[in-house]
This record gives C-alpha cells, sequence and structure tokens, in this order.
C-alpha cells in the first residue's frame, strides 16, 4: 500500500467519525523476500505481503485501540477498516475514562523516503551462492519495500518508506566452530560481500586450529562491537524507559541512586535523528534528534513514550519505551591496536542469549558464540570453545573498562519478529580487564 | 471457519498448475485487557488474516503470503511462490520430491465452557479491578498489574491431494504481577495463570485462581525483600512445575528439534548437542526421565489433530527410561535426515513458512508427591517460577533465574531465599534427576513466546510436567 491509498483510507475514516470522537490511524506494510540458506544451499525461499492498519478511536477522555491486516484493495480495506472502527466504537461505550490518555493535538506533517539500489533478490541469492562456494554458509537473506504510516482526524500525515536489504550469515568449520557476518543496507554492492566472505575464509582459518578450554574465572577481554550489541540489547530491557525507572524496576537503579555509576567515558544516546526507524509516534509526537541516556558513566534520561509521559508528567521523546537507534560513545582505541592492548585474552566476537542474571546489579549472563578466540601476546591464537560469562556491567563499563575504540560498526538489526526492524545501533568494541566466565 | 472455507473455494477454482500446493489460511482475533495501579489500560482488539501458498512446482519448492484474500491476491501469491520455486530448483539444499504430501481430513476445536463473548467487557473488567486492589496492600508495592488476554487461531489447511484440516484453537490467558521495592532491591513475582497457560475461555479465570491469588502474590513479592540471598553452593534442587516447563523447553525440547540437528537454525537459535548417531542409544537422563511429544492432552497449549503441513498428531515417546528416542522433526525434516519424527511442522501465523516445532513436550510423572520428593532432601533448595533463561547455542550449557525459592533442610521446607539461580549442562543434568513427582502433582502449562527461524516466529509450546528433584546441583544468588 502506497502512502496515497493510505491516506485516502484514513480520509475515508475520519469522515465517518460522529460527534467529538478523535481517530489516529496506523499503518504497517512490507513486501519482504525471505530466503533462507544452509549449507550454502536454499532451505526455504518465499514472499510476504502484509499490511496492518492500527486504530485507536478517542471520546473525550476514553480510549480504546485495535488493529486489522489489509489487503490492498481499497473497497475491501475500506470494509475492514469500518467494521474495526465501529468495534472499537462500541466497545468505546464500556470503558472508563483514560488519565493517561496522550496525543498530539498539533497537526504535522512529514514524509521521507529513501532511496535504495537493490537487486532482485534471486540474483543476490545467487551472486552469494556462487562467492561462498566450498563454505558452509548459513543465514537469511531479507530484503524489499517497507513502510510506516500515520494519519489522524486532528491532523497529522507522516509517511516513512525505505528498501534495503539485510543477509546476515555465518560460515561454519565444523560443530560450533563458526564466524559470522552481516552486510545489510540500501545499495548493493557484490564487491562487499566478496570481501566479506574472504575475511571469514581467513577467521575459518583461525578456527581450524585446536580449540582451546578456559577454565571458569576472570578473564581479560575484548568485546567486538557485535558483543557490545547484546549487552547494549539486555540495558534496553528496561534500562533506560521512564516506566521502569518510576516504579524501582531498571536495571540501572543502583546508579539512578548514586550508588554505582558506569565509567566515565561511557556515554549513551537514543539516536533518533542518526537511526532507520521513523520520527513520528503512533500518538503523532515528533521525537527530538537525540535523547542522552547515561553521560559521564551516570545517568541522564529516559526514554518517554506518549502513556509514560502523561502518568509522570515527562515530555514525550521515544515512541516505546525500549530504544530503536541506540549509539555508545567512541574512545581513543584504534581496532588495530587492540589485540596489543588485550595482550592475552579473550577476543569475544558475538555473545548469545543474554539475561538477567540478577537485574538488581546490573548483572547479566550470557554465552560466547561466533568469532571468539584466544589471543597470546597480541596475536590471536586459537578458537575457544564457547563460555559462559555471569558479570555486572557495572564492571564491564565501569571499574573494568580500560577502552573504547574509535572506529563504530553500524549494526541493523535483522530481527523479523513483528516485520523487518528498523532498529539499530551505533557502537565501538570495549576492552576490558576482566570478564568472569562461569561455565 | 465459513469465511475461510470460501476463501479456499475460490483459491480452488483458480488452484494453480504444479506437481503439489497447499493452501494455509489463517484468521487470529486477539482481545487484551489490563488494569494496573488502578487504572483501565487501554484495551486492544486485533485482527489478522492471511493466507500461505506453498507449491512444489518444476523440481523446487516456494512460498507466497498474503494478506490479500481475493482471487487476484490468492493468484499473486501462487505466482511469486512459483518464482521462488524456480529459485529452489536451481539452487535449493535438497530434492522438491522429498517435500510431505498430505490427504489428511480432520477438524478440531477447543473445547470451550464458557464462550469469551458470554461476559461483557466492563464485568471483565470489574474482575480485573477487583484483582488488581488485592494486589496493592502495601505501599512497597510500587506496581501491580492484573490482565486477561483472549487468543483465537482459526486456521484451514487444503492440499491439491484433497487434505482439509480445520483447526480452531481457543486461549483466555489471565495473569497477577506484583513488583515490590525497598531501597536499591526489587523483586517481582507472577501468578494468577500469567505462567500456567492452557487452551479454554473464561472458565480459565476461576481455574488459575486470578483472584483469590492475588494476596500470595503480592505478599510474596514482600517477603523476598527481606529474605537472604539464595547461597552458592552445590545442593540438590527441586524445581517446581513453574520452573521446570523452562528446563524442560530449553535443554530438551530445543535440542531435539531436528531441523536444528540438520543445521537451519545454526545462524541464529543454533545448533544442538544431539547428534542423529544418538537416536536410539543415547543416555540422556536417569531412568526417571519419560518424553513424550504429546497432542492429545485436552486443553494443553498445542493439542490438535495436524501440525501445519497436515501430518496427523499422534502421541509419541521422545526420550524412555532415560534412553533418547527420536528426534522433534515434522516429515520433511524425517525426509531429509532418515530418521524418525513427529507431527511438529508449525507456522508462528499466515506469513512465515512452518518449520519444526515443539508442540506439547511432557514430562511424563513418576510417583509420589511435592512433599515427597522434599523428604528426600538433606540440604537442598526449591525454586518457584522462571524469570531469567540463558543456554548456550548446542542447547547444553545452561543458567536459570527463578522469582522464589526455598532452603530444604532436613526434608524439610524451611525460609525464603531471594534471586536464586542455577546452571548446569543439559548432557549431564538430566541424568543428576533423582525424583519424579506422581500424577496428583502433575500441571499443565507451557510458554507463549518461543522463538526461533529465519525469518523470525513466536509460537506457542506446551509443557507438562510434575516437579522434580535432582541432585549436587550448582545453585546461587544474587549481588555483584
Amino acid at each position: 500500500m502506497n502512502a496515497d491509498a493510505f491516506f485516502a483510507l484514513a480520509d475515508h475514516l475520519n469522515a465517518e467519525l460522529h460527534g467529538a470522537e478523535i481517530l489516529f490511524s496506523n499503518l504497517s506494510n512490507e513486501s519482504s523476500d525471505f530466503v533462507r540458506l544452509n549449507r550454502n544451499r536454499v532451505r526455504q525461499a518465499g514472499h510476504v505481503g502484509a499490511t496492518a492498519l492500527d486504530l485507536t478511536l478517542i471520546e473525550g477522555s476514553k480510549q480504546v485501540e485495535g488493529g486489522c491486516d489489509l489487503s490492498g484493495d481499497p473497497t475491501e480495506d475500506q470494509v475492514r477498516a469500518r467494521r474495526l472502527l465501529a468495534r472499537l466504537r462500541e466497545r468505546l461505550a464500556h470503558v472508563p475514562d483514560d488519565p493517561y490518555l496522550s496525543y498530539s493535538a498539533e497537526p504535522s506533517e512529514s514524509d521521507r523516503r529513501s532511496d535504495a539500489r537493490l537487486p532482485p533478490a534471486a540474483e543476490a541469492i545467487g551472486a552469494l551462492i556462487e562467492s561462498a562456494d566450498g563454505m558452509d554458509l548459513v543465514g537469511i537473506w531479507a530484503s524489499g519495500e517497507i513502510a510506516e504510516g500515520l494519519a489522524s482526524s486532528i491532523g497529522h500525515r507522516h509517511w516513512h518508506a525505505s528498501a534495503s536489504f539485510n543477509l546476515d550469515w555465518s560460515c561454519y568449520l565444523e560443530a560450533d566452530k563458526a564466524v559470522k557476518s552481516a552486510y545489510s543496507g540500501f545499495d548493493w554492492d557484490p564487491a562487499i560481500l566478496r570481501a566479506k566472505l574472504e575475511a571469514m575464509r581467513e577467521g575459518l582459518h583461525i578456527m581450524s586450529r585446536p580449540a582451546r578450554i578456559l577454565e571458569p574465572g576472570r578473564y581479560r577481554a575484548y568485546l567486538a562491537p557485535s558483543a557490545v550489541g547484546e549487552l547494549m540489547g539486555m540495558l534496553a530491557w528496561g534500562g533506560f524507559d521512564l516506566k521502569s525507572h518510576r516504579t524501582h524496576q531498571t536495571p540501572l537503579l543502583k546508579m539512578t541512586r548514586g550508588k554505582r555509576s558506569f565509567d566515565p567515558r561511557i556515554g549513551i544516546h537514543e539516536e533518533h535523528d542518526r537511526g532507520l526507524a521513523p520520527r513520528f509516534t503512533a500518538e503523532g509526537f515528533p521525537t527530538p534528534p537525540r535523547v542522552a541516556l547515561v553521560e559521564g558513566g551516570r545517568f541522564a534520561g529516559c526514554l518517554v513514550d506518549a502513556r509514560s509521559g502523561k502518568e509522570y508528567g515527562e515530555p514525550v521523546n521515544a515512541a516505546s519505551d525500549a530504544p530503536g537507534s541506540l549509539g555508545l560513545d567512541a574512545g581513543t582505541l584504534d581496532v588495530a591496536d587492540v589485540a596489543g592492548q588485550l595482550d592475552t585474552g579473550l577476543w569475544i566476537g558475538n555473545l548469545w542469549y543474554c539475561n538477567w542474571s540478577d537485574p538488581n546489579d546490573c548483572r547479566v549472563t550470557g554465552m560466547t558464540r561466533f568469532g571468539t578466540y584466544w589471543v597470546e601476546a597480541g596475536e590471536i591464537v586459537a578458537p575457544v570453545k564457547v563460555m559462559r560469562f555471569d558479570d555486572s556491567l557495572y564492571h564491564l563499563l565501569g571499574d573494568r573498562l580500560e577502552g573504547l575504540t574509535r572506529e563504530r560498526e553500524l549494526l541493523l538489526s535483522a530481527e523479523t519478529y513483528d516485520g523487518r526492524s528498523t532498529d539499530s545501533a551505533l557502537l565501538p568494541g570495549v576492552l576490558v580487564s576482566g570478564i568472569d566466565l562461569t561455565l | 471457519m465459513q469465511h475461510l472455507c470460501d476463501i479456499a473455494e475460490r483459491f480452488l477454482s483458480q488452484a494453480p498448475a504444479c506437481d503439489y500446493w497447499t493452501l494455509r489460511l489463517v484468521e487470529e482475533e486477539h482481545d487484551h485487557l489490563e488494569v494496573r495501579q488502578g487504572v483501565v489500560e487501554p484495551s486492544r482488539l486485533t485482527y489478522t488474516s492471511g493466507a500461505m501458498v506453498t507449491l512444489v512446482k518444476d523440481g523446487g519448492i516456494g512460498y507466497g503470503a498474503t494478506s490479500d484474500l481475493s482471487a487476484a491476491g490468492l493468484r499473486a501469491a501462487a505466482e511469486r511462490a512459483a518464482g521462488w520455486a524456480r529459485v529452489h530448483a536451481r539452487l535449493g539444499l535438497f530434492e522438491a520430491g522429498i517435500y510431505p504430501r498430505s490427504s489428511t481430513r480432520a477438524d478440531y476445536r477447543t473445547p470451550v465452557e464458557e464462550p469469551w463473548s458470554t461476559l461483557p467487557i466492563g464485568e471483565k473488567l470489574d474482575i480485573l479491578q477487583a484483582a488488581n486492589d488485592a494486589l496493592a496492600i502495601d505501599d512497597r508495592i510500587v506496581d501491580w498489574s492484573a490482565w486477561l488476554a483472549r487468543r483465537r487461531v482459526s486456521q484451514l489447511l487444503i492440499t491439491s491431494d484433497g487434505g482439509r484440516v480445520s483447526q480452531v484453537l481457543d486461549y483466555v490467558h489471565p495473569g497477577l504481577v506484583a513488583v515490590a521495592n525497598a531501597g536499591s532491591q526489587t523483586q517481582r513475582r507472577h501468578g494468577g495463570g500469567s505462567d500456567g497457560s492452557q487452551q479454554g475461555g473464561l472458565e480459565r479465570i476461576v481455574a488459575v485462581c486470578l483472584l483469590e491469588e492475588a494476596p500470595r502474590v503480592a505478599e510474596e513479592a514482600l517477603a523476598l525483600l527481606d529474605a537472604p540471598e539464595c547461597p552458592t553452593d552445590t545442593r540438590d534442587l527441586v524445581l517446581l512445575p513453574s520452573q521446570m516447563v523452562l528446563q524442560i523447553h530449553e535443554s530438551i525440547g530445543h535440542p531435539l528439534e531436528l531441523d536444528r540437528i540438520l543445521g537451519d537454525e545454526r545462524n541464529y537459535a543454533g545448533t544442538s548437542f544431539v547428534t542423529p548417531g544418538m537416536f536410539g542409544r543415547y543416555r540422556y537422563g536417569s531412568e526417571l526421565l519419560n518424553v513424550t511429544f504429546d497432542p492429545t492432552v485436552p486443553m494443553e497449549l498445542v493439542s490438535g489433530v495436524a501440525d501445519d503441513e497436515g501430518a496427523p498428531a499422534v502421541r509419541e515417546y521422545l526420550i524412555r527410561r532415560g534412553i533418547l528416542e527420536r528426534p522433534l522433526g515434522g516429515a520433511l525434516s524425517q525426509a531429509r535426515a532418515g530418521l524418525p519424527g513427529t507431527a511438529n511442522t508449525r507456522a508462528s501465523s499466515w506469513d512465515r513458512p512452518p518449520i519444526d516445532r515443539m508442540g506439547n513436550i511432557n514430562l511424563e510423572p513418576g510417583e509420589g508427591s511435592l512433599a515427597d520428593l522434599i523428604a528426600q532432601v538433606e540440604r537442598g533448595i526449591l525454586m518457584d517460577t522462571n524469570r531469567s533463561w540463558s543456554i548456550d547455542d548446542s542447547r547444553n550449557k545452561f543458567q536459570f533465574g527463578c522469582e522464589l525459592g526455598r532452603l530444604i533442610e532436613d526434608g524439610e521446607l524451611k525460609g525464603l531465599v531471594r534471586n536464586p539461580g542455577y546452571r548446569g549442562i543439559s548432557a549431564s543434568f538430566w541424568r543428576s534427576l533423582d525424583g519424579v513427582g506422581g500424577p496428583e502433582s502433575l500441571e499443565i502449562r507451557g510458554v507463549c513466546n518461543c522463538g526461533k527461524g529465519e525469518p523470525n516466529q513466536s509460537v506457542y509450546v506446551g509443557h507438562a510436567t510434575p516437579p522434580c528433584l535432582f541432585r549436587d546441583v550448582a545453585v546461587f544468588g544474587g549481588g555483584e
């Protein structure tokens, strides 16, 4: 569904409103090719065309929400949307006033469309399989257009559309000896793909050496940006949202109370202006360019969605309570010097399956996974059998932080649970004097 | 269901010319009601509907999914699927000829005693307000909620071989949470059915004691604030069904998924420490360990008549007397691996192709009560309600945390401990199983957020289990 069709549908619904009713219409649209690969062959390949409409019907201080899928046919979609609107209207009569109802009463408009140079998905897959000949490659290709729209009876009209590709894959040597890579963006360049595959071949060469089995204990370590991304993902889980802070559930509770802090070099921001997500919320609020979450290692602010903002009296600065465009400030370490600075310890390429071990102390557990090596005297010498860590971020980003890399990597989420994600993170690598391995 | 039948007729009138096709039509209705801190949260009604067309054509397999259920929309989806079948024919991992065909004809409908529509929304909100009020027993309760969620999934699968499987699954999920805080210590306690989902209607509200549970949930959250940390030690461990669900899920269910063993999931959900050669001989656990794939248990989350490729649902032993018997693999994976399997090929909705998933994975009961298990412990910990889960990509090294722990000394339950956790290795952990509760202690539960697959899919998974006793497990508490 394109912008014109969506706004026409919204106009049709707005014309159906009764009395003082207010309607917010939000659209999510994707036309995606998905190709799963295993052993450098196609495992599953298909296309998904999906369009979903969300409505919020408001009258006075009452509101109800609903959603339905759309077909793309204007007549049929009007029927579906009107049926949903009627159901919401029926329900609105039975719900009480909502003291935290919050929406923008200021009409606003925006239109952001990103250009892209995407190859036909089948062509890209053919090139990938040819380039990776001889490798045990497994992963997922996702490509196509995604769009989000907002229209309201107040006068909001926003459209955000982009076409992109996201190739997320790993190459295996045997069992759990593997290296991982990702290539995503808007302009497909086969040369970049070939370069990444070449780097993976070099990684697999190291993987062919006998794996080092570590005993539980504390080890010096370098966490590559992808591994840092997993830790940031944990902080995104209740770390920054206003409701978690006001109800004392945030894993940064001790930080907010001044009892603990990160290293002064740690700065974490929600970078709306850098990210790929829409710059408007479902309730019609614009998002600011940047929200400071941690500055100088100390708590700086929260992400405030419309509902929490009303409940706790804070201005809205985000569409949801989890970051979608997170950035961790760069440091001064050159990536080329990291192995030397590490000297002897773990080079952790990726972490996996993190969870809170004890959120009261910001303690996280998880596993090492792809591309994790043992380094001696500044040289990568062997892969490492997967190990479990269990440690507090107050240590890893605090008293045991030795440095952050000058270079940062832009990581585009490959997640597709609720359609193709627009989340991204811009992250450096992190050198720590110790990480606790437990199993 | 008649609506889906009409759409199926639309498709049949223009069925694509190919070796084999399936059309899977899915409609879902969701409703969510919640009262938090005495305030009714915005209710949310959602309706989704779409079709997944699978084609086997010209030596390849392709998928096309669409929310456009018109004749033109279905035709376009079939054409997309045919295009991808051509790619698969050229670059596919396996021959399309092994794709399973189904002529199964079966129907299933959740037996619902009290349909969702029989109680007006105002009365549902009254129940939630009452439950919510009952959680607010102390100023240290800093957040509290009660909710009711309803989901109905109507699915019709038809195939070019004459297969026709219709299934209508109804769920009502009640739940409670209380959050307590004192100083820098925050504790959460869930209850009221929040982690004990089953199929059914509004009768679930009474079954899970939504109202009656509220004071206990809040009191335990408060009590945990003042409880000592769980000791760091090696002790015997009694896991209640509320945690056994997770233990079974992560360290039996996932490692036995045949697509993981075949390598499909290595880039995302991971592989498995289980290899094809282990089936029929590998000692997975002690003699007390009996695990079934059982889609026949009344009201369990994934009970039904067939999987999403039309394979008839049949109960099978996965592990018997501790010996690994068969993997969780649907017909396609069985053909790829040359192993027996189960009818467990499932998709999260109309917009994803089916893959190997857990269905109902149950630990069969042994003998005796929970008290009998506790009586066998000289020095141990009892753990209740999962709150943290992490396991390696081979599903071996795990660490799990629970909301509540209790010390066990000389066969008796003692005081609470907070932030209890334990870690182990799947390959050895189940061999330390030394007690399995009897049928009277069995609880039918499950998880509603099992994630897997590329593109990602989240599905419901059922787990029925009694409490169990494990010997000499590494346990620990909170703190930096």
